[in-house]
């Protein structure tokens, strides 16, 4: 596919303010096909703002700046036409939908993202395979939408809609964030497998998911700009040394 | 629900709103007296004891004064005089739908009740205005003694049983809409189901307002007998006119020792219908009564469902839901009389108000002197989907017995824009996302559902929800 010669993400001086208050204060990123970005930096930094406004949270708003995906520019695509385009975001505390079972959630998202519908059969056998790498029990397709999850089921639901949907651009927001070190492992494989052909933000505080999913590119954002940019090694040198060092 | 929906088959307005040239056979003037009153007890031949009966709650209906709850303002927006008492559009009650006036058949072909017959019913009454116009029962059911009649003729061919248990659970005096119903009720179920025999498939009631004006009274009457079991489901639709039409029921059950009723309504009028309804059942020993409420349109419904717990073990159930759009108050709510000892209630009741539109709850619980260990459990959540709507909560409780356990609950939540955006991420739009988070809020009514009003029951929030963004 041509495709997968440009550019999967552009963002360029980007200037993001939540109730009029500036967050995210000129920011550029490019992604590409296969590339695995990891964001780091404190909290408040503006990363978990970088991750909602790609998906299009209405309380976020783009006040300078553009964002391409696919060469499309971002802000005319609604939250679920982005869904459409292949964007997906990992909440860092996904929503508890009452009343609404996982498995005939995951049915309708898989038809409403790919636009088609799969067979009843066909989906299934892709579910089983699914949940059987994430170690996710059968019986978790009659609960209710992260109704009751413990953090670490809420964080694997995620994991398993994303592997379900296929995403061209996966966006995780902390979600290695409260997962015991079996979850996490769990967590990264399902990463590592989804990301394969993809682009990947990664939004974390810490190295010990990037020891399971290498990073291509490390970028550390310091009140709302990326003040560094650099290889694996730069997240290395932040967990020994901590962010003062990159203050302006 | 796994039915997926269509966006073609997406329509902005009621879907029931179509109405069929009016065909009279008999049709009454406007207006009510006790010449009214006394015709159509004798249009029907009625026994005499009826049509006194009939009088007797008429004339109480007269100096009875409207109910001071609710809402008085639509209530006092009533006008007596200018409802149709008595409209009948065919001549007899058919057992084949190929017998049934052909309009009149059209209209319940739209509605799909044929259909429904074929495919999962133990049997169909389906009443237009104010009579029966097709009606019909399994075989294998009427060999085992089930009766299935709608009100009149069970009034001709039982009129021992008739007359033993009409008015025993809702006597006339019960309230201003109970004695209206007495008076001038025509139509409904009667039902009884002999000792130890299980219907298992449902027996439907289809309830159809066609003409402007009309009121419809029928009146249902079912009776468990010990060790038996029944599900009973009925439907309700009407056109939309700019006037409004009155729909005002009684409900009687009667369950017999260790007997079981299911009784579940899905009623669907048109925001014109003023829904004004009485039902109870009483519950004798180790028996179970289920109401399964829903309360989708009309423009004013009062409806509380109540269960007398009156022999020891007895158990109510009482889930209802309640959806309120513009120009709409649902006024429901459940009662429960615990008379007996070791009985037990739950009740879960789910409203969603919209666009205006208001949900009340009004509960009682009442716990007799002599109901030693008795529990209930009263769960209360309401749904509102905008500022403008409105939902109040009126729970109260009379208990005079020290060893009653008692849990309540009541939630007040919204539909977050955060719950919104999950969904939406997850390529569903906007109107999708509101459409599953109302269809999950009442999933643990729909459930209770058999499947095709439950799939129904879903699309048709999925449609209501149209236009509900922005």
């Amino acid at each position: 596919m041509n495709e997968e010669k440009g550019n999967l993400l552009e963002i360029s001086n980007l200037h993001v303010s939540v109730d009029d208050t500036p967050i995210i204060q000129g920011l550029d990123l490019v992604v590409k096909f296969g590339e695995i970005h990891a964001i780091m930096g404190r909290n408040g930094s503006g990363k978990s703002t970088l991750a909602n406004v790609l998906m299009g949270h209405p309380a976020y708003e783009i006040t300078k700046g553009e964002i391409y995906f696919f060469g499309k520019n971002l802000s005319e695509l609604s939250v679920d036409e982005r869904a459409k385009a292949g964007m997906f975001l990992s909440f860092q505390y996904p929503m508890t939908i009452p009343g609404v079972q996982v498995g005939n959630f995951l049915r309708k998202s898989v038809s409403a993202v790919s636009g088609n519908k799969i067979s009843a059969k066909e989906f299934r056998t892709d579910l089983k395979e699914k949940m059987t790498q994430l170690q996710i029990d059968r019986a978790f397709l009659s609960r209710y939408v992260n109704d009751g999850f413990s953090g670490g089921e809420k964080k694997r639901m995620e994991i398993l809609q994303m592997l379900m949907l296929n995403p061209k651009l996966a966006i995780l927001d902390e979600t290695d964030s409260g997962l015991d070190i079996d979850a996490l492992r769990l967590v990264s494989e399902g990463i590592n497998l989804a990301t394969k052909n993809a682009g990947c933000i990664l939004i974390t505080h810490y190295q010990r998911l990037l020891d399971l999913v290498k990073p291509d590119i490390v970028h550390i954002m310091i009140d709302g700009r990326i003040v560094k940019t650099g290889g694996a090694d730069l997240a290395i040198d932040v967990e020994n040394k901590g962010y003062d060092w990159l203050e302006v | 629900m796994k039915e997926e929906i269509k966006p073609e088959e997406i329509v902005s307005e009621y879907k029931y709103g179509f109405s069929d040239a009016e065909k009279a056979v008999t049709k009454f003037d406007k207006g009510l007296s006790e010449k009214v009153v006394r015709d159509i007890s004798e249009l029907k031949n009625e026994p005499k004891w009826m049509t006194d009966l009939r009088v007797k709650a008429y004339h109480h209906f007269l100096k009875r004064p409207m109910p001071n709850w609710g809402n008085n303002e639509m209530l006092n927006g009533i006008d007596f005089d200018s409802i149709i008492y008595f409209l009948k559009s065919s001549g007899k009650t058919e057992k084949d739908w190929d017998e049934v006036p052909e309009e009149i058949k059209n209209t319940f072909d739209r509605l799909g009740i044929p259909e429904a017959e074929q495919k999962w019913l133990g049997g169909v009454t389906a009443q237009y205005e104010s009579e029966a116009v097709y009606h019909s029962i399994r075989e294998d059911l009427e060999s085992q003694g089930v009766i299935f009649l709608d009100m009149d003729s069970g009034l001709k061919e039982h009129e021992e049983l008739v007359k033993k248990y009409f008015c025993s659970v809702v006597p006339y005096t019960d309230n201003k809409f109970a004695a209206l119903n007495t008076a001038v009720w025509s139509g409904g179920s009667f039902i009884y189901v002999p000792k130890g025999v299980h219907v298992e498939m449902p027996v439907q009631a289809y309830f159809r307002i066609n003409a402007k004006n009309m009121g419809q009274f029928e009146r249902t009457l079912i009776i468990a007998d010990e060790g038996s079991s029944i599900n009973y489901v009925e439907g309700c639709t009407a056109p939309t006119y700019s006037t409004e039409s009155l729909h005002s029921a009684v409900v009687e059950l009667i369950a017999h020792k260790d007997a079981k009723i299911r009784y579940s309504t899905v009623q669907n009028w048109s925001n014109n219908v003023y829904n004004l309804v009485t039902k109870r059942g009483v519950a004798h020993e180790n028996s179970t009564i289920e109401w399964i409420d829903g309360n989708i349109g009309s423009k004013l419904t009062m409806k509380y469902p109540a269960v007398v717990l009156k022999g020891k073990g007895s158990h109510a159930e009482i889930i209802s839901v309640a959806y309120a759009s513009e120009g709409m108050h649902q006024d429901a709510g459940s009662k429960i009389h615990h008379l007996a000892s070791n009985t037990t209630s739950n009740i879960l009741s789910k409203s969603i108000s919209k666009n205006g539109g208001r949900s009340s709850y009004r509960g009682l619980v009442q716990v007799s002197k002599m109901a030693d260990n008795c529990k209930s459990n009263v769960i209360c959540d309401a749904l509102l989907l905008d500022e403008d709507s409105q939902s109040d909560t009126y729970p109260t409780m009379e208990v005079s017995n020290p060893t009653f356990d008692i849990q309540h609950e009541a939630s007040v939540a919204k539909v977050s824009e955060d719950q919104l955006f999950y969904l939406m991420s997850r390529g569903h739009s906007e109107q999708e996302a509101m459409g599953m988070v109302v269809n999950g809020f009442f999933e643990p009514f729909t459930r209770e559902l058999p499947m095709e009003y439950a799939v129904e029951l879903n699309r048709l929030l999925e449609i209501e929800m149209e236009g509900s963004i922005g």
